[in-house]
């Protein structure tokens, strides 16, 4: 499913002492498939910006087509709850949102509300719990009696079990440790690159997260699109991301240095801590 | 310097017949040292920052602060030393102002009003908050909330500042603004300090780190010599700069650096040395 944003602005309590504009005229295209980062500050929109791709908000002005569904200012959806079964979103500490007796019941709620068939679901249950990394012997406790991290990851199978083709991940990994945080990130990418045409936004503050995962981004500054672009599109341009506090992944700003120490001409891209090791050493030994 | 927290073979359980969460932890910090706890999620973290200042107790072993035991008759005066700023700012906001906020932790330990309004200045301003006495919290930032935390315990004049995973919450911005606020407090201050954290950067900038593993004290040592473990590091949970990770993979391809670089410029540095004497 594409998702485009014409011209979408929205409005918090408009005609009000309160009134703020938190988005502004957006206009963007992602395409069936991709995974794009949406970077940007608290205050910046992402998080507006999300609620609108399942319906919760709809924009105060332009338009928005997620597939066969469009959200406008002044008409309703009828279809909203069809869209939703298409849009999975994992907000910022889902684990809050935990309320079942059991993790299974958790985890079921979703598809159930969505009418799949009793059946089905039983089978995505123990198919998304291995999938988020816990055991099928989780699904009888209470989620109130696990850690954090296996609540967030209850919380995330909850949404893996609605089969969504849209994943919306609003800072999944924030206050995980840093293994928890990597589990995590790769079990989405693994996600993303198994299922066919699965597009994947990720909301993040994370440059290295982008780097690391997305093949687009669109960075937000103040309710507006600053800039967007393939990350190499992105990262030749230093100076631009950061006039808003934003900095270049370690890597990129490593190879960057790198370059202009000893002339050569690496390129500012993704390369793994090997790859970069390899350009060290290669360059080294020519100067021999 | 003068020990400030001593752990001696602290042991502790949340319930009888529950897994021991700590086990015979011991460690010692001095006055003015600014030292960083790290393990994995589950490590007992943050349990070591509850039961420095008497939230929970220990079923074994001794904790002392400044040469007092912590006892159920000590904990009022133990707490007068021990500043916590927790992860959640929405959590830990109790007044319905900004100055409302700082004075709650004054009020609850008796200071004078006349002082208590000095103080409230003072450590707002200690913060770069002091134009929002009468802002409410809701019209804060997630940075400027934990900021305004940091100045009730500041007020209070404690001896050690302790933050669980404080900057977990903040953007990077905020994040930039505490850990500002934080290295020039303990400073002007003259406070010890302990931070529970995963960022690598704040590990970096403390004096020693203390590496736990489930539950008990894996590693205590200087950041430079903990993070020379790279892998056994990961192996254990935790993350490693990337400018350690390269210098591993480095030597493994036999270029040796000699100083042990924690920057791109000081890499940057000992490569452009190896480079002219080729």
């Amino acid at each position: 499913m594409d998702i485009t944003f014409k011209n979408v602005s929205y409005t918090y309590q408009p005609n009000s002492p309160f009134e703020h504009q938190a988005l502004k005229d957006i206009s963007l295209h992602i395409p069936s498939g991709s995974f794009v980062a949406i970077i940007g500050h608290t205050g910046s929109g992402k998080s507006t910006l999300i609620q609108h791709l399942n319906g919760i908000i709809r924009p105060t002005e332009g338009e928005i087509t997620i597939g066969p569904y469009t959200l406008s200012p002044d008409k309703k959806l009828k279809e909203m709850k069809e869209l939703r079964s298409h849009v999975g979103v994992v907000f910022q500490y889902p684990e809050h949102q935990l309320f079942e007796e059991t993790v299974e019941k958790d985890i079921a709620f979703g598809p159930e509300n969505f009418a799949v068939p009793e059946e089905v679901i039983q089978s995505r249950v123990k198919e998304v719990i291995t999938q988020v990394g816990l055991s099928e012997a989780m699904l009888a406790r209470s989620p109130f009696e696990l850690s954090g991290g296996q609540m967030r990851r209850v919380a995330i199978a909850g949404v893996l079990a609605i089969n969504p083709e849209i994943y919306v991940l609003d800072e999944p990994t924030a206050g995980l440790d840093p293994r928890g945080q990597q589990e995590i990130m790769d079990m989405f990418y693994t996600l993303h690159h198994e299922a066919e045409n699965q597009t994947t936004i990720l909301i993040t503050h994370s440059m290295e997260d982008a780097l690391q995962y997305a093949d687009y981004i669109i960075i937000l500054n103040e309710g507006e699109k600053y800039m967007e672009g393939r990350p190499e599109e992105i990262f030749a341009q230093e100076e631009v991301i950061k006039q808003v506090d934003l900095e270049l992944p370690e890597s990129i700003r490593f190879i960057k240095a790198f370059n202009k120490r000893f002339n050569t001409s690496y390129p500012l891209i993704k390369q793994s801590s090997e790859q970069i090791a390899n350009l060290i050493t290669e360059t080294l030994e020519q100067a021999k | 310097m003068k020990p400030l927290i001593e752990f001696k073979h602290v042991s502790f359980r949340y319930d009888e017949n529950g897994p021991w969460v700590l086990k015979d932890v011991s460690f010692t910090i001095d006055e003015r040292e600014s030292v960083a706890i790290i393990g994995h999620n589950g490590s007992g973290k943050s349990t070591i920052a509850k039961l420095m200042n008497g939230l929970l107790f220990p079923q074994e072993g001794e904790i002392w602060i400044n040469d007092q035991r912590l006892t159920e008759s000590s904990i009022w005066d133990i707490r007068r030393n021990v500043g916590m700023v927790f992860q959640n700012p929405d959590n830990q906001f109790v007044g319905a102002t900004v100055q409302d906020d700082v004075a709650f932790g004054m009020e609850n330990r008796g200071v004078a009003r006349t002082v208590m309004q000095e103080r409230i200045k003072s450590s707002l301003k200690a913060v770069n908050m002091e134009k929002y006495l009468l802002t409410e919290p809701h019209r804060l930032s997630g940075g400027q909330k934990q900021r305004v935390a940091i100045a009730g315990v500041i007020a209070i004049s404690p001896k050690v500042l302790i933050l669980d995973e404080a900057t977990v919450m903040l953007d990077p911005r905020g994040r930039k603004e505490i850990m500002e606020t934080i290295s020039r407090l303990i400073t002007e201050e003259q406070l010890s300090l302990v931070t529970i954290t995963h960022d690598l950067q704040e590990v970096t900038q403390t004096d020693r780190v203390i590496v736990l593993n489930q539950g008990e004290v894996w590693m205590i040592d200087q950041p430079q010599a903990i993070l020379r473990n790279g892998n056994k590091l990961r192996d254990i949970g935790l993350d490693v700069p990337f400018i350690t990770t390269l210098s591993n993979q480095l030597a493994q391809r036999g270029i040796s650096l000699q100083k042990e670089p924690f920057t791109t410029e000081e890499m940057l540095e000992e490569l452009w040395t190896l480079h002219s004497k080729t």
